[in-house]
């Protein structure tokens, strides 16, 4: 049926894994893998592609919905191009990520996930990073940073070309 | 089963007996102790998340819900107790405390399961008060009205949607605090893939779901001097009506509705089961044109707007064989602004058309652009539900019991009992039948109770021999059940002739737009059902006039105003069709 | 030491040294990366018997985690460098430091003495065994870690491994399996400490024409990190462990469900399912035993209610996370309601020891009614933090200063945190608890997962609750009343009484709420999720009762409630609070004592963290 044309906006590759997904016995238990390769690759799920991926594996758009906006790992915006990821572990809450946190925030003027205007950073929180010893830690591209201070927090922005 | 295979236990101190598999709660209302609850609810899978069933396990420092656990050999329950008490009102605490504060001026204040267990389990006081989630209310739809904020997250909307229509259109989203039941991306009802249906707000506990209520537009009509105001009302309604005033589920109140709606003030009252008979007529007559080309079949009927909704919606592909007839709410309401205006003398323009119907879908129905008249308005203005009608009642003080029988008026007032009939699942079947039988072999139908096609399981077949031929016949109520028909059909494990789909459990009789149970039953109780569907056949078989073709105000219209069946002029006012909807769903 | 010395100089050269930089993530962060680079161009322009090892080539980073080796748990000693076969271990390494190791202890034979871990009493330790980090600890699960290379099937075979598999398959029935397993008394390490050979048995003894095993490795307590390092370091140990499982209760079907968070992890699973598939431990018919299995690897997504065992199988399901009342357990009604065993990957991992030494040799270990050992993660305000495996039984005393060398800065102990939000606390005066499931629940905390955390005496008890019930608030799935709302509202309460607006009933409140969320949520999330504030309230109530009656937090941690004074006596007037203040409420001429204006103090605390005189006080 017209209705019904078979064109997605999802990347060829991925739409061919979705659809291996499907033929697939219990074919629907596969929509948190779906989605977790949808996300790897653009970074967010759009409205769009939510439902393809509804479609594409023949699961209800609202149970697909339902199971993305369930698990912390899903956003439904584009991240900035860096995300400053900060360890709010127990660790590190300790030793007082909350204020680096905040300092972040406050340093960009966003709101937790929200990218910055130019979309060049957001900041998110991590459960522990597994360096709990260095506390607390922050990591920006794949840099780690150990026993971050709210004060250097501008120091850190400017390693990756920010300035107020 | 004898009764070694039974579990023996002990409720409260008292001893009893239970089928393996039944469950605390199912002992308990066994032995007459009713543990309060909330999300559980009898048709659908258990969910255990409210926690108000709780009870106490001897040995045992956890508390269990008792709507979820089952019953062990032995095992010994308490089921009251100060702390259960105590832990109960905290919970129904718990949930009032993230729930507006507007219980007053609430639609469902009074009949509302929240509000009632916080006063039997003794909420007098607020305790934990703090931060409440806030989503923004959907007036989307004609149909459905959803509040957010006064989701209590019991999930039953949920289960409804998916387990019993098979539309899976309402999903708990987020997580946590900030969980709430909503379509796909939070989207509107009308962005989304409702079919309309209304069995959510039949099974919502508070007023999160409820339907677009119309009232006011209703009453201005009725004071607005220059409007002809119009009522007609469809078969199942006058079978469900009466427990809104206190009546047993099952009594008809034909008579004293259509007084009720003469002292609201509305100018005429008439019978959509005319309509039905009409509907019948043109629909038998589409059929049998279809059987002879063997095309186009099956028929599947169309008179159910939550079916057609899920039909455009969900099996595009099924929309030639879609019955093109109006439903008789539609024809009813096109013949009141065309034939009707033309006998009274009043233009058509003047006349405000209300209908009274135990759906929701059905005002989603009357806003299609294929139901407005040529001057731009809708055929038929407002739809209330049954709910909507009973309030309007007692709004205006109707001592609704001690009213005197009243006669629907003429021209459209006279109706077959297979008119009545079409308020319960497998009713147009039989209707049709009737008539088609007649057509079919030119001989007097003398026996005109098909049981073959009676009763309320969800899914039904049958073959009916007609003249020679075998003509298989599918019916379905609820579309879970629907979808499995299709199924069978689709994959061409059977063939049928004609499927009778209505989106509502037991048919209209169990629609979306029906009172809120009385006590001691509850929406889509099967026993509810056959009550109200029992009302109708109780109707049919007290009439003389059984079958639509003998109605003689149909023959009439016919002969002055329609001529034949499937006539140009039928046609352009008692059919309409159908197409894809923009947003298809997932079957 | 001069003696341990002589005998690495006396043959140098003649076997090839093995250069290992531990790749762990706190490593990393301290710099191994530099360092290995280091090492590998100097060791190439030199003509040296010796190759450096970064396990798992270059670090390839996949998101948040960086790559790790089997992390030998020696965490705060980063960055770590161990010289094999000698098994010399230097801590605290620098870039700088490369030239002289290879100068010294390869080409020569030396040990540098600076680079070796010294111990409380100031003693240089030079082999890592020698450590008491690690010569208090009980390596069983963890025994290989650090050892051998984890992705090679080769190096886990020499070690041992596969060997019990073996065994299983050509000797041992599923119901001898389950009854070693059970003679055992092993018992579950992902919390709860259900005997593992029970669920074993009844889920044998289900007829099912299809039964499933699934490894939890979700490890979502913050602070804990055992299952990942296991996995790392050794994963064939676990799929070990799963195979004989399956074996034991007729599984076909393994899924492993771990954490999206732990790339590497994943990454080594991956490739350890691969190599065992390709030399027929996996598949059709494995070794011949008319055993089927096949493992698949489910990613989570970020939601540490699916370490719950229900909503773990409905995420697995493709489903929300959402826990379901139980009976019916897994055991009878799982994944697509078949019967389904569910062990956390540590449990799994004792599992081919059991075979191989016997169930006398394991029940031998730890305590009566705990047997075996234990990893915890070791962290907070501790000298040496990281992974120990310790035997069950072994006093918090011993793990706390023994291992970790006590608290530091000369501050004294407060209380010990164990199972993460779940769990409770264990105060000072009570440090000699046996750390066994039972003795860890007397004192009104559990074993959990492994998470242990030591606080000294600035952690406020209050502001520790008020951080665990933020943390299952975020984490309920919000399924049932209790947990949903209830949490909700004791964050609301904890966050008053911290910035000193609690009210008098607020006490009571708080327990009179736990003790609903305690007994009438639907999983162990919100079951458990009061815990940290029931046992806080048990033995620190007067510091809830000084927040609220006298608005003051007696550990200077709560920020409304502790002011910044300037002492005038040690203050020389340098400046450098009132430059750093964000909000410039310190005034003072320079020379002069500083002051601070306390009603546009925001207590953001930075000038206490920037002066260097011991004139801020907090109090
Ligand atoms: C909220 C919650 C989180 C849990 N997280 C984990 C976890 O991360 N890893 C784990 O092995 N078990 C976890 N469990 C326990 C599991 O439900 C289950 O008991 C365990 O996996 C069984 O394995 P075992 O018998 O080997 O311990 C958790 C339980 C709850 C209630
Ligand atoms: S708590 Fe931050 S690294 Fe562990
Ligand atoms: S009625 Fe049992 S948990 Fe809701």
């Amino acid at each position: 049926m017209s209705c019904c044309s078979e064109e997605y906006t999802l990347k060829e590759k991925i739409v061919e894994k979705l659809q291996d997904f499907r033929g697939r016995d219990r074919s629907d238990s596969y929509l948190i893998p779906a989605l977790q390769i949808v996300q790897e690759e653009y970074g967010y799920l759009s409205r769009q592609h939510l439902d393809e991926v509804a479609r594409l594996l023949s699961v209800p758009y609202a149970r697909v919905t339902g199971v993305a906006s369930f698990y912390q790992f899903f956003n439904f915006q584009p991240a900035g191009e860096y995300e400053i990821i900060i360890c709010t572990g127990t660790a590190c809450h300790v030793r007082g990520a909350g204020a680096v946190f905040d300092r972040f925030l406050e340093e960009l003027g966003v709101e937790p996930e929200e990218p910055t205007e130019d979309g060049k950073f957001s900041v998110t929180d991590a459960r522990c990073v597994g360096a709990c010893s260095k506390a607390p830690v922050v990591i920006i591209e794949e840099k780690v940073y150990s026993h971050v201070a709210p004060d250097d927090v501008p120091d850190i922005l400017a390693d990756f070309g920010y300035s107020p | 089963m004898n009764s070694e295979d039974k579990i023996s236990l002990v409720i409260d101190g008292i001893r009893t007996e239970v089928e393996p598999g039944a469950t605390i709660m199912d002992a308990a209302d066994q032995v007459g102790v009713h543990i309060p609850r909330l999300c559980y609810h009898p048709e659908l899978s258990i969910l255990g998340a409210c926690r108000i069933c709780i009870v106490e396990l001897e040995k045992r420092e956890q508390l269990v819900a008792s709507c979820s656990y089952p019953a062990e050999e032995d095992m010994v329950v308490k089921t009251s107790s100060p702390e259960l008490r105590r832990h109960r009102r905290d919970i129904v605490e718990l949930i009032l405390d993230n729930h507006p504060k507007d219980c007053q001026t609430c639609v469902r204040d009074g009949n509302c399961e929240l509000q009632d267990s916080a006063y039997s389990l003794g909420v007098r006081e607020r305790l934990f008060e703090g931060e409440r989630k806030q989503y923004p209310e959907d007036n989307s739809s004609p149909s459905i009205h959803r509040e957010p904020d006064k989701c209590i997250l019991c999930g039953r909307c949920v289960r409804v949607c998916d387990e019993v229509q098979g539309v899976t259109n309402l999903w708990q989203q987020n997580r946590g605090f900030e969980s709430v039941a909503a379509p796909a991306h939070n989207a509107d009802i009308m962005e989304s893939v409702c079919i309309h249906c209304g069995q959510c707000v039949n099974v919502c506990p508070t007023a999160s779901i409820v339907e677009n209520n119309v009232t006011d537009e209703v009453f201005e009509a009725i004071a607005d001097p220059d409007l002809h105001v119009v009522v007609q009302t469809a078969p199942s309604i006058r079978a469900a009506l009466g427990e809104g005033f206190g009546y047993d589920p099952g009594t008809p109140v034909a008579g004293k509705m259509v007084t009720a709606l003469k002292m609201m003030g509305f100018d005429a009252v008439f019978d959509t089961d005319l309509g039905a008979d009409l509907t019948i007529i043109e629909e038998a007559d589409e059929f049998l044109n279809r059987f002879e080309a063997g095309e186009k079949l099956p028929l599947i009927t169309s008179c159910s707007p939550g079916w057609v909704s899920f039909l455009e919606t969900f099996y595009p592909e099924l929309i030639p064989n879609a019955s093109t007839c109006k439903s008789p709410m539609s024809m009813l309401s096109s013949l009141t602004k065309s034939y009707y205006a033309e006998q009274a003398g009043i233009a058509p323009e003047n006349i405000y058309s209300v209908a009274a119907m135990p759906c929701t879908a059905k005002k989603y129905e009357a806003a299609r652009p294929e139901h407005e008249t040529p001057w731009g308005a809708p055929y038929t203005d407002a739809v209330l539900t049954t709910r909507e009608l009973i309030w309007m009642c007692k709004c205006m003080g109707v001592d609704f019991r001690n009213l005197p029988d009243s006669q629907f008026d003429r021209p459209l007032g006279t109706a077959s009992g297979g008119g009545d009939i079409f308020g319960t699942t497998g009713g147009v079947t039989e209707a049709a039948l009737r008539t088609a039988y007649e057509r079919f072999t030119g001989e007097t139908l003398t026996n005109v109770d098909f049981m073959e096609v009676r009763g309320v399981q969800g899914l039904r077949e049958a073959t009916i021999e007609l003249d020679g031929h075998n003509v298989n016949i599918g019916v379905a109520n609820g579309l879970q059940n629907a979808k499995e028909l299709f199924e069978r059909l689709l994959s061409g494990e059977k063939e049928y002739h004609m499927l009778e789909i209505m989106a509502c459990p037991g048919g209209c009789v169990g629609g979306g737009g029906q009172p809120y149970p009385p006590e001691d039953t509850f929406a889509l109780d099967p026993e509810l059902v056959k009550k109200r569907a029992q009302a109708l056949y109780t109707i049919d078989s007290s009439k003389q006039l059984r079958k639509s073709h003998e109605n003689p105000d149909i023959k009439e219209l016919y002969s002055y105003y329609l001529g034949e069946p499937n006539s140009e002029r039928a046609h352009k006012l008692l059919h309409t069709s159908y197409k894809p909807s923009e947003r298809q769903g997932i079957k | 030491m001069t003696e341990q010395a002589k005998t690495l100089t006396s043959n140098p050269g003649t076997e090839k040294a093995r250069v290992i930089v531990c790749a762990g993530t706190p490593c990393v962060s301290a710099g191994a990366l530099d360092i290995y680079e280091e090492f590998e161009e100097r060791l190439s322009a030199v003509d040296l018997p010796a190759e450096v090892v970064l396990e798992d080539e270059k670090v390839e980073n996949e998101g948040l985690s960086l790559d790790l080796t089997g992390c030998p748990g020696f965490c705060e000693q980063g960055p770590l460098v161990r010289i094999d076969p000698v098994g010399i271990l230097y801590t605290n390494v620098t870039v700088e430091d490369v030239e002289t190791i290879i100068d010294k202890t390869l080409a020569q034979g030396e040990v540098i003495e600076d680079l070796c871990y010294e111990d409380v009493s100031g003693q240089r330790v030079l082999r890592e065994n020698e450590i008491s980090f690690y010569s208090s600890q009980k390596r069983l699960v963890l025994d290989n870690c650090g050892y051998i290379r984890p992705d090679s099937l080769g190096d886990y075979r020499r070690a041992g491994g596969l060997k019990a598999l073996q065994k299983v398959l050509a000797e041992m029935t599923p119901e001898q399996v389950c009854d070693q397993i059970l003679a055992s008394n092993l018992r579950g390490r992902g919390g709860a400490g259900y005997p593992t050979g029970q669920k074993w048995k009844f889920t044998l003894s289900q007829q099912a024409e299809e039964k499933f095993i699934v490894a939890n490795c979700d490890e979502g307590d913050p602070g804990a990190f055992m299952d990942r390092s296991l996995i790392e370091g050794d994963p064939y140990r676990v799929l070990e462990g799963m195979i004989i499982g399956a074996y034991a209760v007729g599984a076909s079907q393994g899924f492993v469900y771990i954490r999206i968070e732990y790339p590497l992890a994943i990454k080594r699973l991956e490739k350890a399912v691969e190599n065992l598939r390709e030399q027929g431990f996996l598949g059709k018919n494995i070794l011949d035993s008319g055993l089927d299995l096949d493992i698949d690897i489910r990613r989570g997504a970020g939601a540490f209610v699916c370490g719950e065992e229900t909503a773990l199988l409905h995420s697995i399901e493709g489903k929300r996370g959402m826990p379901r009342p139980r009976p019916p357990y897994p055991s009878q009604s799982g994944l697509w309601d078949r019967p389904t065993v569910i062990n956390n990957v540590e449990t799994l991992a004792n599992v081919p020891d059991i075979i191989n030494r016997g169930a006398d040799w394991y029940s031998d270990i730890g305590t009566e009614n705990s047997p075996g050992t234990k990893v915890f993660a070791l962290a907070g305000d501790v000298v040496n933090t990281g992974l120990v495996e310790v035997p069950m039984g072994i006093s918090l005393e011993e793990v706390v200063n023994e291992i970790g060398g006590g608290v530091p800065g000369g501050k004294k102990l407060k209380a010990v945190q164990t199972g993460g939000p779940a769990g409770g606390c264990i105060p000072a005066d009570e440090l000699d608890v046996k750390v066994d499931f039972e003795s860890l629940a007397e004192k009104g905390s559990i074993m959990g997962s492994g998470g242990m955390i030591v606080m000294d005496e600035e952690t406020c008890m209050v502001d520790l609750a008020k951080y665990f019930i933020e943390f299952s608030r975020e984490e309920s799935c919000g399924k049932c009343t209790p947990c949903r709302e209830g949490n909700t509202r004791l964050l609301e309460i904890l966050e008053r009484i911290t910035r000193g607006a609690g009210k008098e009933e607020d006490i009571d409140l708080l327990r009179r709420l736990s003790e609903l969320e305690q007994k009438a949520s639907l999983c162990g999330l919100g079951q458990a999720a009061p815990n940290p504030v029931v046992s806080t309230l048990d033995y620190f109530e007067e510091e809830y009762r000084r927040h609220i009656e006298e608005q003051e937090c007696p550990a200077g941690a709560c920020r409304y409630l502790v002011t910044y004074l300037i002492e005038a006596d040690p203050c020389v007037g340098c400046g450098a609070c009132a430059r750093v203040c964000p909000v410039d409420c310190i005034s003072g001429e320079s020379q002069e004592p500083h002051e601070i204006d306390q009603n546009e103090c925001i207590k953001c605390g930075q000038c206490y963290e920037v002066c260097n005189f011991e004139a801020v006080l907090r109090k």
